[in-house]
């Protein structure tokens, strides 16, 4: 284990907590960590401290990463440790990680279990008018119609749905930028409240 | 523009698709070609009724609904980090006989267009990585230094006296005296940025003409489109970045151009739109002979097919045919006329293409350099395969080509976007770069 690592639990009680102290939160996970010099086994538990145990992540606006596409985590990793995408704490987390060390992480999170849907009962209404916006905007093309993706494109099922509510909102705004322009392009036309409704659908799928 | 075209468009045409059928004999990955033009093509699901809610610049627009073999067709994405020095799959390339080819320098990811600095210092822009690249060769060592970084899909270079020019998707930039600056991380100054913001083929290609201007181009916004006065066209300007004017238009997305050494015409490939058969259209080979010529995007392709959306009202006799057909979705990008002595003569003043490879078509094609021959009067005798192997027998990419570079020594340089590499090919025994 990595000497002064959080333990998970200081993340679970970020759940109790409102949503603007998420980031500093998330931020507390890392403290008193060593950044550099770990192997990957090493680090893993750093990362899982807030994007959670077996895939699921429990920390408000913190993405699960289970089962999650390889390339498209190595190209995020990718893009935290060249700044060409600035997010707390991910920059300083994937510093001075060789290209190698990039991929194993990747393989590694790919292999972690999916998330699961939370439980509870589903507001049909939602769910009707979001699967029609999926169909209208053939976000099912691209993530493939399980929503699990397939290589560049991330898996989206059963995602955080405060986290695709920030994702879609950072493509929206133009303060996150792609890799590529796919998610530019593919929101333009998409409201604030269509966006409430497709992350609802997409982090309750079955 | 408009020129009428009588004999030339079923010479060029006809030149073409024999160049084409010879080169599906050739190479396995390419389809059989019809030998005369072929009508325009209906397929029998035309653009999917719901791809009006597609954003304009998606390249799904066009793909036909309830169809399993089109839903398996996306652009192919490049792996995001360079294969290690080690793993390049250079024993995966052919060079013809007599021909070495050999890694030159490595861990660029996404290497794009390539410029040469007066001092041999080879500049290498990337399209999805921030960066510009500078390769430094120093006793036939070589080393690859990160010139810039922070930049937005910075695809074409140029150099000329000492100044390394920068496009990126919607601005063109400088660094002076830049070889002295190689470690001292430069910023570069814009000079131009009266450009769209498009990122549907918004990244550029740029090249300095032998009138010492900058050249470059400013795509269609998307897959199939009707575009304004500021999209799919070739443009010039000064080398300050003033006198901007539009050269060319009907143009969809060219990323690759260079002029006839001879004559001084401009020579550049265009690629063709998506989604209108497995089989056609191809990307065609343009030449300027006239400045304002109009090579007919989104009207009609290669010369001789009407779009079954745009085409209604025009005529492909309107437009300027291209010179040379360079298969189906080809993705014919960077080119460059030889003008070095080190291979036989044969291949002197003619033009080498890096053809990317296609993604628009079930068995793909493309993924090689090709070797386009001249006749005197600048029309097309012939396109073949050069260097194979980018796209293997499996269906898959090993490797993709990008652009095409005269060295002073006469060997040519290629880089790889998939690989983050470039190569290096020289002709006869050994002449290998570290020696």
């Amino acid at each position: 284990m990595v000497e002064g690592g959080a333990s998970p639990s200081t993340c679970f009680k970020g759940r109790r907590l409102v949503r603007r102290f998420a980031v500093a939160l998330a931020l507390g996970c890392f403290a008193a960590l060593p950044a550099a010099a770990q192997t990957v086994q090493e680090r893993l538990p750093t990362c899982l401290a807030c994007h959670g145990e077996n895939g699921q992540s429990q920390t408000p606006d913190v993405p699960s990463l289970g089962a999650q596409q390889a390339f498209y985590v190595t190209v995020q990793l990718l893009m935290f440790r060249e700044r060409m995408r600035v997010v707390d704490p991910m920059n300083d987390m994937t510093k001075g990680l060789s290209d190698a060390d990039l991929q194993s992480l990747a393989d590694t999170i790919a292999k972690l279990p999916a998330p699961r849907p939370p439980d509870g009962p589903l507001d049909d209404a939602r769910i009707e008018r979001a699967r029609a916006l999926v169909e209208k905007n053939h976000c099912n093309f691209c993530h493939t119609p399980n929503f699990a993706g397939q290589q560049n494109v991330p898996r989206i099922a059963d995602q955080r749905e405060d986290y695709l509510v920030k994702a879609l909102r950072g493509y929206k705004n133009n303060s996150r930028r792609g890799y590529d322009a796919a998610m530019a392009d593919v929101i333009e036309p998409i409201t604030d409240e269509q966006i409430l409704d497709l992350a609802y659908y997409i982090a309750r799928v079955k | 523009m408009i020129r009428r075209v009588s004999t030339g468009l079923s010479l060029a045409g006809a030149l073409g698709l024999l160049a084409t059928a010879a080169l599906a004999q050739q190479q396995q990955t390419a389809p059989a070609q019809p030998p005369v033009p072929p009508p325009a093509v209906a397929p029998a699901t035309p653009a999917a009724p719901a791809a009006a809610a597609l954003p304009p610049g998606s390249p799904l627009i066009g793909r036909p609904d309830n169809n399993a073999a089109a839903a398996k067709l996306a652009p192919v994405p490049s792996p995001p980090l360079a294969t290690a020095a080690d793993k390049v799959p250079l024993d995966k390339l052919k060079a013809p006989k007599g021909f070495n080819i050999e890694v030159y320098a490595s861990g660029m990811p996404n290497a794009r267009s390539m410029a040469l600095g007066a001092k041999g210092t080879v500049f290498v822009g990337s399209r999805l990585q921030d960066k510009v690249y500078a390769i430094v060769n120093k006793d036939g060592k070589r080393e690859v230094k990160v010139l810039v970084s922070g930049l937005y899909r910075p695809n074409g270079v140029a150099f000329k006296d000492g100044t390394l020019y920068i496009a990126e998707l919607s601005q063109i930039s400088k660094i002076d005296n830049v070889e002295d600056k190689l470690d001292s991380s430069p910023k570069p100054t814009v000079i131009y940025s009266d450009l769209p913001k498009d990122e549907a083929h918004g990244w550029k290609f740029l090249a300095i003409g032998p009138d010492n201007k900058l050249y470059f181009e400013v795509g269609q916004p998307g897959n199939n489109v009707l575009h304004d006065k500021d999209h799919g066209q070739l443009r010039r300007m000064n080398l300050d970045g003033t006198g901007a004017e539009v050269i060319a238009t009907g143009i969809r997305n060219t990323v690759g151009f260079d002029w006839n050494p001879k004559n001084k015409e401009l020579y550049f490939t265009d690629n063709g739109r998506d989604w209108l058969s497995e089989d056609l259209p191809n990307d065609e080979l343009n030449r300027i002979t006239k400045v304002g010529q109009d090579f007919g995007e989104p009207y009609c392709h290669q010369g001789n097919i009407p779009d079954i959306e745009f085409g209604w009202g025009h005529s492909c006799s309107e437009f300027v045919p291209p010179v040379a057909l360079m298969g189906p979705h080809a993705a014919a990008l960077g080119l460059r006329f030889y003008t070095g002595k080190m291979f036989p003569a044969e291949y002197r003043d003619e033009i080498f293409v890096a053809r990317h490879g296609s993604w628009n078509k079930s068995k793909k094609f493309g993924g090689d350099v090709a070797l386009v021959k001249l006749n005197k009067d600048g029309t097309v005798k012939s396109v073949e395969p050069f260097i194979t192997g980018f796209l293997q027998p499996d269906n898959n990419y090993v490797a993709r080509p990008v652009d095409v570079m005269n060295m002073p020594d006469g060997s040519i340089l290629i880089s790889d976007d998939w690989n983050g590499a470039v190569y290096r090919v020289s002709y006869g025994s050994k002449k290998l770069a570290g020696r």
